[in-house]
Order: C-alpha cells, then structure tokens, then sequence
C-alpha cells in the first residue's frame, strides 16, 4: 500500500505510467521481500531482477525507496532533470540493474545474464519481468529458443498480463492466446496465477525452477490500474497526469474511503 | 609467421576469462572456438538480436564479448539494441562484422553492409576500426579487447601488402608516405588496391601523402587535416556510401578546422554494387588499383 501510494504520487505534475505500475506492483513487491536474494545491490552472488516493462518505474522505484536503496525525497524529483528520476529505468538509481524502455530487450540481457551465472556455476537466479503488450515484439521469441537451447532453468520470465496494451487489449489488437501453450511451445515451463494474490505469487515461486533444464515462466493475470477502481481495465487510462486534487482523492480511493471524480484529459497520445 | 585472427582471439580468451566469443552462427572466423573456449564459445543461432542482448547481460556481469556475425546483418538488424544496450550501458562488447562492403562479393544487396560506418560511428561511446589487413586485425585486437567500450570492427581477411608500422594505436592514423602532389585517404580492404595505384602513380613521378585511416571513430583529425592539407588534391577512398563514411568524415573534420581542401572521394554513390566474384567486382566498380591510379590522375588533371 505504502508502494501503491507511491505510485499515485507520481502520477501528478508531468504524470506517468500509473496503470501498468499498479499490475505490476504486487509482483514486484513479492519478488523483492519474497523471493530474490539480495543482500545489498551491490552483492556479486545476488539474484538479478530485469524490468522489461520499464513504465513501471514509480513501482520499482516507490518500493526501492521503501527498501532504503534510495530517499523517498528523490521520487518528489520525478522528472526533474536534476536528478535520474525519469519515466524509464536507469542504472544510476541503485538496485537498477540495466536501463529499459525499449520493449523486448531485456528478455535477451536476462539470458546473457543467466549465461554468466551459469558460466560461474553460481546458483544465483535471474528474474524478468515482461509487459504482455511487448511480447509482440519478436526478440522476446528468440531470446526464448536461446534459453531453452542452453537449458537456462535458472532464468525466471514473469509476465505482467494485465491484458492492456497502449491503446486497446491486447486481444483486440494482436492476440496473444493461448500464451502460456507459446511459452511451452518454445521450451519454457508455465504457471499461471493470480498475479495480486501474494498466497498464489509464493506458490508459484517456490515452486522454481519447475524443471531441470527449462526455463521458468509465470504469467501472472493482472488488472491494469489495480486498487483504483476509477481507473481499472481502462483503455484511457494508461498514462494519466493528474491534478493535485485528483491525486489527494485517488489516494482516499485507495484506501476504499470514496471514489474519484476525475477531470484530467488523461489519454496521452505517445 | 604472425598468428592468424582465431588463434589470436583463443589465446587471448584462454589467458583471460572474461573473454566470452559470441555467434549468431557465423562461425567461419572462430570455427574451432567452440572445441577450444568450451562454454566461453556460445552461439545463439540465426538471432542478432538475441545475441547483441545476451551479449550486454554477459557484459554486464563483467564479461568482455567478441560477438561475430554478417556485417549487414550484426550492424542493422541488430542496430536499436547496438544503440540502446551497448550504446547506452557503454559495455565491452565487440562487434565484429564479417564480410563487410566489397568482401560480401556474389551474395547481393541484401549482404552488402556499405552504410555499417555511418550507422555505428554515430552512436556514443561506439568505436569503429577498419584493419586494412589480416595483420593489422590480429595485431589490433589486445588493444581492442582490452578498451572498456564498445567497439566495431570490420572483420577482414586479406593479407598483408605491407608491413604495417610496429607502434600501431587505435584512434592513430598510420601515415605511410609524406608526398606532396595528391593525398590518399583510405580504409579497410581497398588499402590493398589503394596500395597498387600509389605504387602506379609514384613510378609515373607524382608524389603520394598516403594514409591508413583504419579507425574512423574516434578519427585522427590532427592526421586528417595535415594530410589534406598537405597537397593540392585529396582522394578519398571507400567500399561504403558516399554518405556517412570517410568523405563525410573528412568533411566534418575539415568544417571544424575551417578548411576547404579540394576532395574528390571513390565511394559507392546511392546504390548498391553489382555482385560478382571480388576481382570483377573491383573491376565492375572502378576500384582496382590501376583504376584508382587513373581516376585520380583524372582528377589532378582538373584540379
């Protein structure tokens, strides 16, 4: 929740990528507190975790703030261009472990990193985490096949399937089902959850590497703008830029107080 | 004998394990590295881009990668994750384009990387050497590998026509004659015909400033603005696009130094070259040496 308001924070004054950060938030949360091992991010046997999706930045970084990798008073810089605090990940934010924006790249950086750790016989694990949105994009295939030519079980691929791309569903525009029959299809092992329910999350983690060999996939199912009802599964609503009062409202609606009226034209052409 | 590039390139991974050599299954120039490196050997397949984002997270846990596949091929499928992984995270990644320009010979358009040093010499932080020789490849390569930046290389096969100088420096011209008639500017595989045409024109009395340009980013511009100006006509020389490669090089060296000398470049202008056998090809396209020894004694005529 403190993450979620996080979030909501950011989504003023220049606005950002508020749907897709809220899908994706309780993965991320989980991952962090659950299931990678990082001592410190600058541990060299730590677990790596790669977001692909990289408009999910006030969730990454509201939660990294939460950690105490960084201030909470840096997420007030957001888009400040006195600080790295952008719309995208970058590496000079400690805990980031590669920059992204660009979608499908870092499915492929995953398996390089996978790579090395087995390289170094290390049981560390890397953990991507995939838009749905982006898998139109076919690298994420290729990076599939490599994986699965190099038996890289410990590469875990988490799709955030909150079912949205930019502007529509994704299964208006170009259907990705059956996914997870894809994902088996090109030599990875699937599980599909619920991917805000952290009994479920930890089920389907403990569980990793499903098997010997294989890469691991999780399609989590999603809802693109979770815990604000006023902006839920809505295709307007994927980059906002609230008001001040709007924000102080979305914040009351998070925490199941009221609704909110909004105002703001929030569907950003980009 | 001097080692050839794939003995080189092992011994170097052998005696330093952040070495990985990378694929995406053109083996030809690393063909025993997979029995020799063992896993340090990994080809991903048909799959630039795959292998350039592999390539980044290996680099990124503190690999040096030597990634080979077709020059066309590695330099633009692959260009947005060159750019945005390597370029961006500024990684040891070290890309080397085979058969690039006039060595991609009868495969056609679709092979012909001939906008390769435009494309990679605009991006940050990206370095971009053209070894006129096998020898000068394989004795650039510690230097190469040992640079904590991104690097691209066109990969080259053909053998030696000189001895090239011993004290050999990335981002250092080599300067193999001060004349004083016409100035030769070249890189990459034409140095063997550019070679054969200043022999021509020398024997006929006109005096050749001959210089291996073989790193064009970051360029030796100290050389390049002595060079040009140190005779009445320059002659650029290059199996690329008029756009983007040396004569745009030159050019922009010669805007920021305030200077106007009068260059004539041979390079491929706004086309495709015919595809053939090499020699032919050189022939077709007007750039074997006895060619180049005329084009540019034309060129003196009307300077």
């Amino acid at each position: 929740m403190l993450v979620r308001e996080h979030v909501v924070r950011m989504s003023g004054d220049g606005g950002c990528f508020i749907g897709a950060s809220l899908s994706a938030v309780d993965i991320i949360v989980y991952l962090y507190k659950k299931f990678l091992r990082i001592k410190a991010p600058s541990d060299p046997d730590r677990d790596f975790f790669l977001l692909s999706k990289g408009h999910d930045v006030p969730a990454l970084y509201g939660l990294f703030a939460e950690l105490g990798y960084i201030e909470r008073a840096r997420l007030k810089n957001h888009l400040s261009p006195n600080d790295s605090v952008y719309w995208h990940p970058n590496r000079s934010i400690p805990g980031v472990e590669f920059h992204s924006g660009s979608l499908g790249h870092l499915l492929p950086v995953a398996v390089g990193v996978a790579l090395d750790m087995k390289l170094r016989d290390s049981s560390a694990r890397v953990v991507v985490m995939t838009g749905d949105g982006e898998l139109d994009e076919g690298s994420n295939w290729e990076a599939m096949l490599v994986a699965s030519a190099y038996k890289l079980d410990n590469l875990v691929v988490v799709v955030d399937r909150n079912e949205f791309q930019a502007n529509m569903r994704t299964e208006e525009l170009i259907p990705l089902e059956p996914l997870a029959d894809k994902f088996t299809a090109f030599g990875g092992i699937t599980r599909q959850i619920d991917g805000h329910d952290f009994t479920a999350l930890d089920q389907a983690f403990a569980a990793i590497p499903y098997a010997t060999g294989k890469p691991s996939v999780v399609i989590a199912n999603t809802l693109r703008g979770k815990g604000l009802p006023s902006i839920e599964a809505r295709a307007d609503r994927w980059f906002c830029n609230f008001s001040d009062s709007e924000i102080e409202q979305l914040l009351q609606e998070l925490h199941g107080r009221a609704g909110t009226k909004l105002t703001s034209d929030t569907l950003v052409v980009r | 004998m001097s080692m050839n590039y794939e003995d080189t390139l092992i011994e170097l991974a052998l005696a330093d394990d952040r070495i990985v050599v990378m694929t995406a299954e053109n083996r030809a120039p690393v063909r025993s590295a997979h029995a020799r490196l063992g896993p340090r050997f990994i080809d991903t397949g048909i799959t630039e881009q795959c292998m350039i984002g592999a390539a980044a997270g290996l680099a990124l846990r503190g690999r040096v990668v030597v990634a080979h596949a077709l020059a066309t091929f590695l330099t633009l499928r692959a260009y947005e994750f060159i750019r945005t992984d390597l370029g961006i995270g500024n990684l040891p990644v070290k890309l080397m384009g085979f058969v690039s320009g006039f060595l991609s010979d009868g495969n056609g358009p679709t092979h012909q990387a001939i906008e390769d040093v435009a494309v990679m010499r605009c991006i940050p932080h990206m370095k971009v050497f053209c070894p006129a020789d096998h020898q000068q490849l394989v004795a650039a390569l510690p230097q190469i590998i040992n640079d904590p930046g991104p690097c691209y290389i066109r990969y080259s096969n053909r053998d030696a026509v000189v001895e090239h100088s011993r004290d050999f420096q990335i981002g250092l011209a080599e300067v193999l004659s001060y004349g004083k008639d016409v100035t030769i500017l070249v890189y990459g595989m034409l140095f063997k015909e550019a070679c054969e045409a200043r022999k021509l024109l020398e024997a006929v009395g006109i005096s050749v400033y001959f210089v291996n340009l073989h790193t064009l980013q970051p360029v030796d511009a100290a050389a390049v603005a002595s060079a040009v100006s140190a005779t009445r006509l320059t002659i650029t020389i290059e199996d690329h696009l008029l756009i983007g490669g040396l004569h745009s090089i030159v050019a922009e060296v010669c805007l920021a130094r305030r200077l106007s000398p009068h260059v004539v470049p041979l390079a491929l202008n706004g086309r495709w070259f015919t595809p053939g056998r090499l020699r032919e090809v050189l022939e077709h396209e007007g750039f074997t040496g006895p060619q180049i020894a005329q084009r540019i004694t034309n060129a003196l005529q009307e300077v």
